[in-house]
């Protein structure tokens, strides 16, 4: 608890080849690598059945993992039980120990490591102090409200000085305003204990505020690890666009290296994309990304353009939502700033434009 | 809250009193008999007196049965808590191994065969490996016959218990064992005493069995109590019914009593 926020603090840990089968069904996970740096806070994201909990598990001893290795700081743990491998854990409904108070919770990884009276009761009141409970350490759990009672959690899964910090979608238990509010103090202590996070969520808006970096997780394989501007701006895949944020598709045949071609519609690729060679491939454009034309409008250089009806404006203060039913049958959502789109009313023709290297080009 | 309701209320509660008292009441008859100055099994009695009690306490054979009796069913309880608490947590474990059905079914069977049947065959092999009339043997086969109360009270209490506080334990540092003492078995202690509760009970009031299991030297009192009713015309067996009757009521009472108590407490 005494380390800088820039000390090495960390472990880092390397997934090879990780596997879990149960049965004859479907591997859960199947066959995953990641590497995560030490200090680093990277997130699992996905949807449920998608593998993510499953592999935080093998990381923390609870689920054997069928084949693969499991690397902290170098040593393969994959074969120690979860008691040795010195991994903070958090979990989503705390696991608090019911019929001990809240400072019993905290001194309890202390005293399994024979730590002296004097020192637990030290690192006990200065863990309460690092969630900002400290006057709360006497009571039990159940005096406790949900989010004081996933701090004390927290306070338990760091106060060992472990090197990597796993946590189970944590907040997922609690209202919006208190998940914010636990949001900010997960950043704030990955900042002051410099450890590695690891964090487990299917919602989308916490990995995109929290992570350092973001592992996508579908269907017991990772599609994509990066930063969250790397999966939001040039996602890898359609499940990657699809699951973060909003996205208008286009899929269709890569003709020639530079344009796709599909039903109704035929637009240009950005520079580059051809890479992914020929074939069906889809495109995605972000909605904040297009802009509403009118047809007497002149077609911007370097814009795809696609014609259609506006069918429906949404005023949300800070930015409209336009919905347009593309003639080629599509229907595309556009995100303008406030103030721009004034003069579109529903059953007016447009055109819907978006400079061409704005759509990303990913595999179907 | 309609009115109905209450009437309803109150209907069900004089119907709950009835069936009670019927199953009851003859019970209670051993009461004023114990208190009887003749020696006699006359109801109601015609005059008053402790004077069976006195010679409960005091008549050797009473005394020995009595204490035999407490020392064998304080064994059981201690000995069939322990391993029905085993047996019931991998019973609950969500892991499933081979023959789990089966093991449930046999470690349940003694609730469900007849005790005489059992009696028999636990006299048959007793016999032979000389448990007959020892202390080893009334354990032994009183601990079978109170393991499924034990397992019954510790699932329980197992169900309402979030087998995933072991996970945070572990991952906290806690060996299996460490987590067992400090995390698991305070939280289902109170399961484990009222199964050693009723194990207790179970082994005090245990007769059949007993009765092929005893010597002219080891006998409990249920074994003494019968004898005593076939052979002679003693009140002392009313005292001695009142008394057993008095602890297994208050034994079984206690738990709900303490638990009512530190609820209001709350």
């Amino acid at each position: 608890m005494t380390r800088t926020a820039r000390d090495p603090g960390g472990a880092a840990v390397r997934l090879t080849a990780l596997t879990k089968r149960y049965g004859s069904a479907p591997a859960a996970v199947d066959g995953i690598d990641l590497e995560i740096a030490a200090g680093e806070f990277m997130t699992l994201l996905g949807p449920s059945g998608s593998g993510k909990t499953t592999t935080l598990s093998m990381i923390a001893g609870f689920t054997r993992a069928t084949s693969g290795s499991i690397e902290v700081d170098g040593y393969d743990v994959a074969g120690l039980p979860p008691y040795k491998r010195d991994l903070g854990v958090v979990f989503q409904h705390y696991a608090l120990f019911p019929h001990m108070t809240a400072a019993q919770n905290i001194a309890f990884p202390l005293r399994q490591r024979k730590v002296g009276k004097a020192e637990i009761a030290a690192r006990v009141a200065e863990a309460l102090e690092l969630v900002q409970l400290g006057a709360m350490g006497d009571r039990l759990p159940r005096q406790l409200s949900g989010g004081q009672q996933q701090r004390v959690a927290l306070a338990r899964a760091v106060v060992f000085n472990p090197r990597v910090l796993l946590m189970d979608e944590p907040l997922g238990a609690l209202d919006k305003k208190l998940r914010e509010q636990l949001q900010g103090e997960i950043a704030r202590m990955h900042r002051e204990l410099g450890i590695t996070f690891v964090f487990v969520t299917h919602d989308q808006e916490e990995a995109l505020a929290l992570s350092d970096r973001i592992a996508v997780f579908n269907e017991g394989r990772i599609d994509q690890v990066g930063s969250a501007r790397d999966l939001y701006e040039r996602p890898a895949t359609l499940f990657v666009a699809r699951f973060l944020g909003e996205s208008n598709v286009l899929t269709g045949k890569v003709t020639d290296p530079a344009t796709i071609e599909g039903p109704g519609f035929r637009v240009a690729l950005p520079r580059g994309a051809s890479s992914a060679g020929s074939g069906t491939a889809s495109v995605v454009i972000r909605p904040e990304r297009l802009t509403v034309l009118p047809l007497s409008t002149p077609v911007p250089a370097g814009h795809n353009t696609l014609e259609g009806t506006v069918s429906g404006l949404t005023y949300l203060g800070a930015y409209s939502t336009v919905t347009v039913e593309l003639d080629c049958g599509l229907r595309f959502t556009v995100r303008e700033p406030a103030g721009a789109s004034g003069e579109v009313t529903p059953g007016t023709p447009v055109r819907v434009a978006w400079p061409v290297e704005q759509g990303v080009l990913v595999s179907s | 809250m309609g009115e109905n309701e209450l009437r309803g209320g109150i209907g069900l509660r004089l119907l709950a009193a009835l069936v009670g008292a019927v199953l009851v009441a003859p019970t209670l008859v051993v009461i004023p008999l114990s208190f009887t100055g003749r020696a006699s099994f006359a109801f109601p009695p015609e005059s008053w007196s402790l004077r069976w009690y006195e010679n409960f306490f005091t008549d050797p054979g009473w005394r020995d049965a009595l204490l035999t009796s407490l020392r064998i069913a304080l064994l059981v309880a201690v000995v069939a808590s322990a391993l029905g608490t085993c047996a019931a947590l991998a019973l609950n474990n969500s892991g499933r191994f081979r023959g789990k059905g089966l093991v449930n079914g046999l470690l349940m069977a003694p609730m469900i065969v007849p005790q005489i049947v059992a009696a028999i065959g636990v006299y048959a092999v007793f016999l032979v490996w000389g448990l007959t009339g020892t202390t080893a043997g009334f354990v032994l086969a009183h601990t079978a016959l109170a393991i499924p109360f034990v397992i019954v009270a510790v699932s329980a209490v197992l169900r309402g218990y979030d087998r995933r506080l072991e996970q945070a334990a572990a991952s906290l540092g806690a060996r299996p064992f460490t987590t067992f003492t400090r995390v698991t078995l305070p939280l289902i202690l109170p399961g484990v005493l009222s199964g050693a509760v009723f194990a207790f009970v179970t082994s005090l009031d245990e007769v059949v069995v007993a009765l092929y299991l005893q010597s002219p030297e080891l006998h409990t009192l249920p074994v003494k109590m019968f004898s005593s009713v076939t052979v002679e015309t003693d009140p002392t067996i009313a005292a001695a019914s009142t008394l057993v009757l008095v602890v297994t009521t208050a034994l079984i009472l206690l738990p709900q009593l303490v638990r009512r108590s530190s609820k209001e407490a709350r």
